[in-house]
């Protein structure tokens, strides 16, 4: 040790955003470095558009609909990667000895938070790709630039509130616990937000209580970046409610959490 | 300025309560030595220092600040557990990781040059020995420049040439002024390393003093034979126990004598021509050294052969 220099030692924080960073960084070489995570949350959006959008030529041929089904199922692609990368990814994280480590630097939750969403982002938008790809070849789906780049845009904004549920179920539980949690949690939201059949299949009082969900006013809110149909009016403030109460759950959740191990 | 102050803190988990009231106060350069059998309440104790965890009760102070804020951490260097580095990362990149969080840490290849782990640098960390493991975990508590850093186990499981060189790194350190709390249940790292001990079992603090008067109180052998007479008054014996409870059929009663010199009470015991059997002369260890020190707060040694 040549500097340990106790005399010069100021208290100085390193910037939240270098922080943010470096988090960043680092989460998404841990993420690359195991290939077949990021494989398999790239084609399985691909996959539904081929077996179950392609071969309906009714909804395959019509270019709204198409677009529609694309929306749809990108939104699950995010839901899904979002629930499952911060419910399970954060529970199995903090069951390692290297997270209490972690949580032992000159740094608050916030940076990791903000790394752990930017990645999320990353990968989202690389298991879009694929899925973009099918969409354009095998079906009369058609969107401008300007829509496609909306699209993309809205996706991410709508992709915060599920990875902030992600969160707040992964600080809470046990990995064995959150996965059953999180599939739960899933499908339902997916099915009744609208995102495997169009909402307007739904029947009256399915389709108001739809309308309460986030999925749905995610759903509403891409496909009228994609097409430009007016989404419900209600879709905003629906999607922002739900982001506040799942930022307090997650909030909530980190701050009890002390990681899992005894002692 | 004290570095680490723990005043009154209680923590529980559930109906376990790892510390009881435990107080402690480590000053700028002291090397401390937190001794105690597994499951004693030393890594709870660590936790609470750095802001891992909030203890149920009592106060916990890292350099003049709560250790839950950030802030106060700048100045405090922690080892990961072993099996707890990012498999997938490379050596260099977690030094870099964990570097990062310091406003002036050390050159990363500076510090793996020290370590001797250069040649590591491209390596991922899955793919090191367990000793190198343990040199870089050590190497990582130092890489933000620490004014104090926490070692929990440092060298469990190393080879003797290993440990040396871990030992020589954290002798060097301390050298510079750094503060360093470490814990073990190895006496004999703890001898190697500290100049003070704390020993600290079921969470209460048995012992708090330098290590040579800590030495004095547990460097006892143990001399087990078998014998009619009850020995435990015998001048030299500091503490006496029945290794069976009865005597057995002819009459001789196995007992274990613990004395500071287990040579001159063999030869005392040779020339008074004491009729003992099936000498056995054993170091004790820690678990009776441990024994050692509760017991020296009950006056006088164990009456006879019985607990």
């Amino acid at each position: 040790m040549t500097t340990a220099n106790p005399a010069s030692a100021t208290p100085r924080v390193v910037s939240p955003l270098r922080l943010a960073w470096l988090h960043l960084k680092f989460q998404f070489l841990e993420t690359v470095r195991i290939p077949m995570a990021v494989i398999g949350n790239a084609v399985f959006p691909a996959l539904a558009m081929v077996f179950f959008v392609v071969p309906q030529d009714s909804v395959a041929g019509n270019p709204q609909f198409a677009t529609m089904a694309v929306a749809g199922l990108a939104m699950f692609a995010v839901c899904s990667a979002s629930l499952f990368t911060y419910g399970l990814g954060v529970a199995e994280d903090r069951a390692l000895p290297f997270d209490p480590f972690v949580r032992s630097l000159p740094a608050g939750p916030g940076p990791r938070m903000v790394a752990r969403v930017g990645n999320g982002a990353i990968f989202t938008l690389v298991g879009l790709l694929p899925l973009i790809a099918v969409a354009w070849l095998f079906t009369s789906a058609a969107v401008t630039a300007t829509q496609l780049a909306a699209g993309v845009g809205m996706i991410l904004l709508a992709s915060v509130p599920f990875v902030l549920l992600g969160m707040a179920v992964g600080y809470s539980l046990t990995a064995k616990a959150a996965l059953p949690v999180v599939q739960v949690v899933l499908f339902p939201l997916a099915f009744a937000g609208g995102l495997f059949l169009p909402p307007m299949m739904f029947p009256a009082w399915l389709d108001t209580l739809s309308q309460l969900t986030p999925t749905r006013a995610a759903r509403d809110l891409l496909v009228q970046a994609l097409t430009g149909a007016p989404a419900n009016p209600w879709a905003w403030p629906v999607l922002v409610g739900w982001t506040a109460v799942f930022a307090a759950l997650a909030a909530w959740a980190y701050r009890r959490d002390e990681g899992r191990r005894f002692r | 300025m004290t570095v680490i102050t723990v005043d009154g803190v209680t923590r529980r988990f559930g109906d376990v309560v790892a510390l009881d009231d435990v107080s402690l106060d480590v000053g700028p350069g002291e090397l401390v030595g937190l001794l105690g059998p597994n499951g004693a309440g030393k890594s709870t104790l660590l936790s609470l220092v750095s802001g891992q965890r909030r203890p149920d009760r009592g106060t916990v102070r890292l350099l003049g600040g709560d250790p839950r804020d950030a802030a106060s951490r700048i100045g405090l260097g922690v080892t990961p557990q072993e099996t707890g580095l990012p498999p997938t990362l490379r050596v260099g990149e977690v030094v870099d990781f964990v570097g990062g969080h310091f406003p002036a840490p050390v050159p990363t290849g500076e510090l793996l040059d020290r370590f001797g782990l250069t040649e590591m640098a491209r390596k991922q960390t899955g793919a090191l020995s367990g000793g190198q493991k343990r040199r870089l975990a050590v190497a990582l508590s130092l890489v933000g420049n620490p004014r104090v850093i926490l070692l929990d186990e440092p060298t469990t499981g190393l080879d003797v040439g290993a440990r040396q060189a871990l030992w020589d790194a954290i002798r060097a350190y301390h050298a510079d002024g750094g503060t360093v709390l470490l814990t073990s249940h190895y006496l004999e790292e703890v001898q190697a390393l500290a100049e003070r001990v704390v020993v600290i079992d079921h969470g209460v603090v048995r012992a708090d003093d330098s290590l040579g008067a800590i030495l004095r109180r547990v460097a006892l052998r143990r001399v087990v034979l078998t014998c009619a007479d009850d020995l435990s008054a015998w001048p030299g014996v500091a503490r006496a126990e029945a290794v069976a409870p009865t005597a057995g059929a002819d009459g001789g009663t196995r007992q274990s004598l613990f004395t500071p010199d287990a040579d001159a009470l063999v030869r005392d015991l040779v020339r008074a021509d004491v009729d003992f059997r099936d000498l056995e002369i054993r170091g004790a260890s820690l678990e009776e050294a441990f024994a050692e020190m509760v017991d020296a707060d009950v006056p006088a040694r164990l009456e006879g052969a019985t607990r």
